[in-house]
Formats: C-alpha cells, sequence, structure tokens
C-alpha cells in the first residue's frame, strides 16, 4: 500500500480541500443553529469505525455510513414536532461515543478520537478530495435555496423549493464533511473544525459571500498552521488545529467589539 | 408490471390532465409511493401540483379503479379550477387542540379576502395549511397556475446573521428569471432606500423588514398574495403605503389577495369579503354584513370599535 506523509505537496490539496468544505458548510449551520447538534454528530463516527474494524472493513467506510444514519436521525427528528431534537440528539450521539470507545482501546482510540499520525493512505486521499469536491459544489449551487430556506421555511415554500430534501441533503452534506476530516481531525474534534471557523466568520463578515470567505480562509490557515504545528512537535494533528481555530475566533471577539 | 404501467400512465395524466389511464388491480401501496416522490419532484418547480398530488394520495379509497380514476378527475380539476382557490371541509388538528374545524371557503381570481379573529383562532394555520406547511385533513385546491408570494408574521431567522437585502433578494434570481432591474425597481415600488439593501437584514428596522418582505413575495411574479400581518411594526405612513401597495397591485395585475389582519379599518377598507374564525361558528361575507358589533363581540368576546376612515 503507498502511503504520503503530510506535509509533502500531494497531501496539501487534501487538508486544503477539507478546511474549504469545513468553511462553507459551517457558515450555514451556525446560522441555523445546529452548533451543537452538528458537534454531537461528528461522535457517531467512532462506534462506525469500531464495528467496521471488527468486522474488518474499511474504517472510514463505518464512519461514513454511520455518519449517514446519524444525519437521517437528525432530519427525521427535525421532521415531526413532537421530539424536541437537541435532546435525543445529545443523548443518542453520547451513547454513541461511550459504545465506540468500549470498542477500541489505547493509542487507536486517541487517534479515532483527536485525529491521526503521519500516514494516509492514496485510498483516503482520493475519497477526501472527491468528497471535499461534493461538498462545496452542493453548497456553492444551493447556497441561494439555503438561505431563502433560513430565512422562513414557509416562504422557502410557496418559492417553489422542496423544503424537506434540502434540508436533508444539506444534513447528509454536513456529515460527508465530518466523514472527510476524521483523518487530521478525529471524531471528537471534527465538528469544532466546521463551527468555530463559521462562528468566526459571523462576528467578521456583512454579507453572505463576506461570510463564506472568512469561513473558509479562517478554516484553511487553522488547518495548514495546526498540521504544521502538530508536525513541528510530532504529536496529533487535531489538537493543534481546533486550538488554531479557537484562537483566530477569540481575535475576531476582541476585534468586533472595538 | 401493472404497476408500472399505471404509474407511467398516471405520470402522464399528471402532465397532460386529461388523459385516460386503463388500468386493473396495481400495488396500491407501490402507487402510493410513486404518487409521493413524483409529487416531490414536481413541487420542485411547481408547489401546487404537490398539493394536488398530496391530497389525491390521502383520499385514496380501498378500491384501485376508484383511486385512479379520481386522481384522474382531481388532477383534471386542478387544471380547470375556476376560482384561484377552493378549500373545503378543513380541518387542522393537534395534539390536544383543534383550532380549525371543517372550515369551507373559495375565492375567487382578482378577490381580495381578508381573515379575521381573535388571537389563537388559528388565522396563521389556515395559510400554513393552505400552502401545504402544515398537515390537516380536508381539501385545498388551488388553480394550476396559482404563484403565491407570502408574506409570513414570523421568521425562523436569528438577528445577527450576516446575510444583506440585497443577498436575500439575489436569491430569487436562482428560483425565477430576474434581472438586478427588476430588484431595483421592487424595491422602490416597496420604499426601501438603496443604502439600507447592503447592510445586514437584523440591522433593518421592523418596517424596512416587512417591505424587504413583501418585496422577496413580488420578485416572485405571483397572481396570489398571502400576508399575515403584513403592516405590524410600520409606521402610519408606511402602514398606509404599503396598504395602497398591495391594492394597486391586486387592481392593476389582478392579483388575488388573501390577509391576516388585526386592523378592522384596513380590512373594511380594502377587502371584498372577510373570513371571521375564531368564535362559534365561521362568517364570511362582505365587511358590512361581518363587521357588525354584535358580530364581532361574539367572535372575540368583547366589544370591538374601529374607525372606518373613508377618502
Amino acid at each position: 500500500m503507498s502511503t504520503i506523509t503530510f506535509m509533502t505537496t500531494e497531501a496539501l490539496f487534501l487538508p486544503i480541500a477539507m478546511a474549504a468544505a469545513s468553511g462553507l458548510v459551517g457558515c450555514f449551520a451556525v446560522m441555523r443553529r445546529m452548533t451543537l447538534a452538528g458537534d454531537a454528530l461528528s461522535h457517531v463516527a467512532l462506534p462506525g469505525i469500531g464495528i467496521a474494524i471488527a468486522l474488518g472493513i474499511n474504517p472510514l467506510l463505518g464512519a461514513v455510513t454511520m455518519l449517514f444514519f446519524g444525519a437521517l436521525l437528525v432530519w427525521a427528528l427535525e421532521g415531526q414536532a413532537r421530539v424536541a431534537t437537541e435532546t435525543v440528539v445529545g443523548v443518542v450521539f453520547s451513547v454513541a461515543l461511550a459504545i465506540g470507545a468500549m470498542m477500541a482501546s489505547g493509542e487507536d482510540l486517541i487517534e479515532t478520537l483527536f485525529g491521526g499520525a503521519g500516514v494516509l493512505s492514496r485510498g483516503e486521499l482520493v475519497f477526501g478530495l472527491a468528497a471535499s469536491c461534493v461538498v462545496v459544489a452542493f453548497i456553492l449551487t444551493q447556497k441561494d435555496k439555503l438561505v431563502v430556506m433560513l430565512v422562513s421555511s414557509d416562504v422557502a415554500k410557496t418559492a417553489g423549493i422542496n423544503v424537506r430534501l434540502l434540508d436533508f441533503l444539506y444534513l447528509e452534506t454536513f456529515s460527508l464533511t465530518i466523514a472527510l476530516g476524521l483523518r487530521y481531525l478525529g471524531a471528537l474534534l471534527m465538528g469544532a473544525l466546521i463551527i468555530i471557523p463559521a462562528a468566526t466568520a459571523k462576528q467578521l463578515a456583512r454579507s453572505l459571500s463576506s461570510m463564506l470567505i472568512v469561513a473558509t480562509v479562517v478554516a484553511l490557515i487553522a488547518t495548514l498552521a495546526g498540521t504544521a504545528l502538530a508536525e513541528h512537535l510530532h504529536r496529533g494533528t487535531g489538537p493543534f488545529i481546533v486550538t488554531t481555530a479557537g484562537a483566530i475566533f477569540l481575535l475576531s471577539l476582541l476585534y468586533r467589539r472595538r | 408490471m401493472q404497476f408500472i404501467e399505471t404509474a407511467a400512465a398516471l405520470y402522464q395524466a399528471s402532465r397532460k390532465p386529461l388523459a385516460v389511464v386503463r388500468t386493473t388491480s396495481p400495488n396500491a401501496l407501490g402507487l402510493k409511493s410513486f404518487l409521493t416522490c413524483s409529487a416531490s419532484w414536481r413541487r420542485y418547480r411547481e408547489p401546487t401540483f404537490g398539493l394536488g398530488v398530496q391530497h389525491l394520495v390521502t383520499e385514496m379509497g380501498n378500491s384501485m379503479e376508484d383511486q385512479v380514476l379520481q386522481g384522474i378527475r382531481m388532477l383534471a380539476g386542478t387544471q380547470n379550477l375556476k376560482n384561484m382557490l377552493e378549500v373545503a371541509d378543513l380541518s387542522v388538528r393537534f395534539e390536544n387542540v383543534q383550532p380549525l374545524h371543517g372550515l369551507s371557503f373559495s375565492v375567487a381570481r382578482g378577490a381580495s379576502l381578508a381573515v379575521i379573529g381573535p388571537n389563537g383562532a388559528g388565522k396563521t394555520i389556515l395559510f400554513r395549511a393552505i400552502i401545504g406547511a402544515t398537515p390537516f385533513e380536508g381539501t385545498v385546491r388551488w388553480a394550476r397556475d396559482a404563484r403565491i408570494g407570502y408574506v409570513p408574521q414570523k421568521l425562523d431567522l436569528d438577528r445577527d446573521v450576516p446575510i444583506t437585502a440585497l443577498d436575500f433578494l439575489a436569491t430569487r434570481k436562482t428560483l425565477t428569471a430576474l434581472s438586478d432591474t427588476d430588484i431595483s425597481r421592487t424595491l422602490e415600488l416597496v420604499g426601501i432606500p438603496p443604502k439600507a439593501t447592503k447592510t445586514p437584514i437584523g440591522t433593518l428596522s421592523g418596517g424596512q423588514f416587512q417591505r424587504l418582505l413583501i418585496a422577496f413575495a413580488l420578485l416572485g411574479k405571483p397572481n396570489v398574495l398571502l400576508l399575515d400581518e403584513l403592516t405590524a411594526g410600520v409606521d402610519a405612513p408606511g402602514q398606509r403605503r404599503l396598504n395602497e401597495l398591495v391594492a394597486r397591485l391586486q387592481r392593476d395585475q389582478g392579483l388575488t389577495v388573501l390577509f391576516i389582519s388585526h386592523e378592522l379599518s384596513v380590512v373594511y377598507r380594502y377587502a371584498g369579503d372577510v373570513l371571521c374564525i375564531g368564535g362559534s361558528t365561521v362568517h364570511i361575507g362582505p365587511p358590512r354584513v361581518i363587521l357588525t358589533p354584535d358580530l364581532l363581540r361574539e367572535t372575540y368576546g368583547a366589544d370591538v370599535d374601529y374607525h372606518i376612515h373613508d377618502h
């Protein structure tokens, strides 16, 4: 199996693509107030990876499958007013995390939770790049419809938008974004790379296009600087990327206050 | 195979509402899911088609022959509706309350119907039901060519998002064929100053925000307007301006207007008919008949005063 070390030119494409996808998806997650649900959703990747390893199939496939069903659950809950989505999501996804943690141990667990070591298979690279393209294309082509849905789903409905379908596609796009960042940030931290740059952009931007650009740029800076720092210190990438993003967010708060 | 044939025939029927479908006994469940799917796809472009098929699915009886024939009749009916909207026996039920019960009315093309009633009477729920945003029992039929512009009372949006008025209006371009001139002309029509279009919508005043929503509705080139308390939070000159705007659009472009209002003087002045809900019985009729002290007392449970501005 051919492997590529981090920070070679070829492997740089993936963090860049991942950051762009996270920044764009995150903007709509922050605006539609699914910050917590989004973060918890990333946790279902863990049992998916555990089950895949137990069955001897590709861990990424397990994660993608579980994330797909996780997003489906959020979507189904949003469709009926009877149950409070936040509550169920909080319970189900935390339990998923616990079950996943039971299935793994030691070094492996830390890596799956917080992002991995320095080897990347060609399969992962190809999946990451393809998934990033899908995510970026979805957001850029559907952003207008997503905005109308944000303002009022009733108005969106009368404007001819299939609100439920669009909502489903958005949630699945969100979960795909989590899947493609698992390698670098792990099941616990990937949600943060989606949310923090977008939250920063919400502070700084004054229009939709500037928000999308700022979120992407912040995600890029955090990913590249975090990866370089982790490489330099020979540590896992996830914590460094998220800490960098968090620092930028704090700076944006100071800037906004001025 | 029979199912596929029936499905194909029904698809044809949905495109040409008077086609004849011949069938023996197809799979009822499969047919229902097909109709639901095809409704979802078509709804992407034509909201009213989805409504038509939804009712078809819910109204299907047990015998499949009947179902298919009934379906064609309904689809044909959707096409040839004389009125813009026909509502029959509409009920909305939530867990332990039933805000609307057996409501029937119709709205002619170019008519103006005011919906009045006390808080909690179900006025907004009625609007949400007829656009298909909340489940209901009964029948709602729009004319096939209905294009609805909806101005809601409540928004799903946080006030601090960095979306400008222009961002919001520009989203219409992916839904309707529009030019930048259309947008600027509409902004002028509803009276939003150009400067206000470039700041985040959260910074707009209540009145400007209502104008923005009506601008968005108008950019969809509607022939029906649904206005849920259009002038709430708007200053007096602004109210008059918006009301006059709607009246003018109705007069000049033949728009059908349904509006919810608590301003009985506005209702008196602009409505052709008034639908009064929330009392023990539902009343519908011209303002002179409905807006009487006795009837209002019965509906609102208190005396209601209003002033008629005659100009």
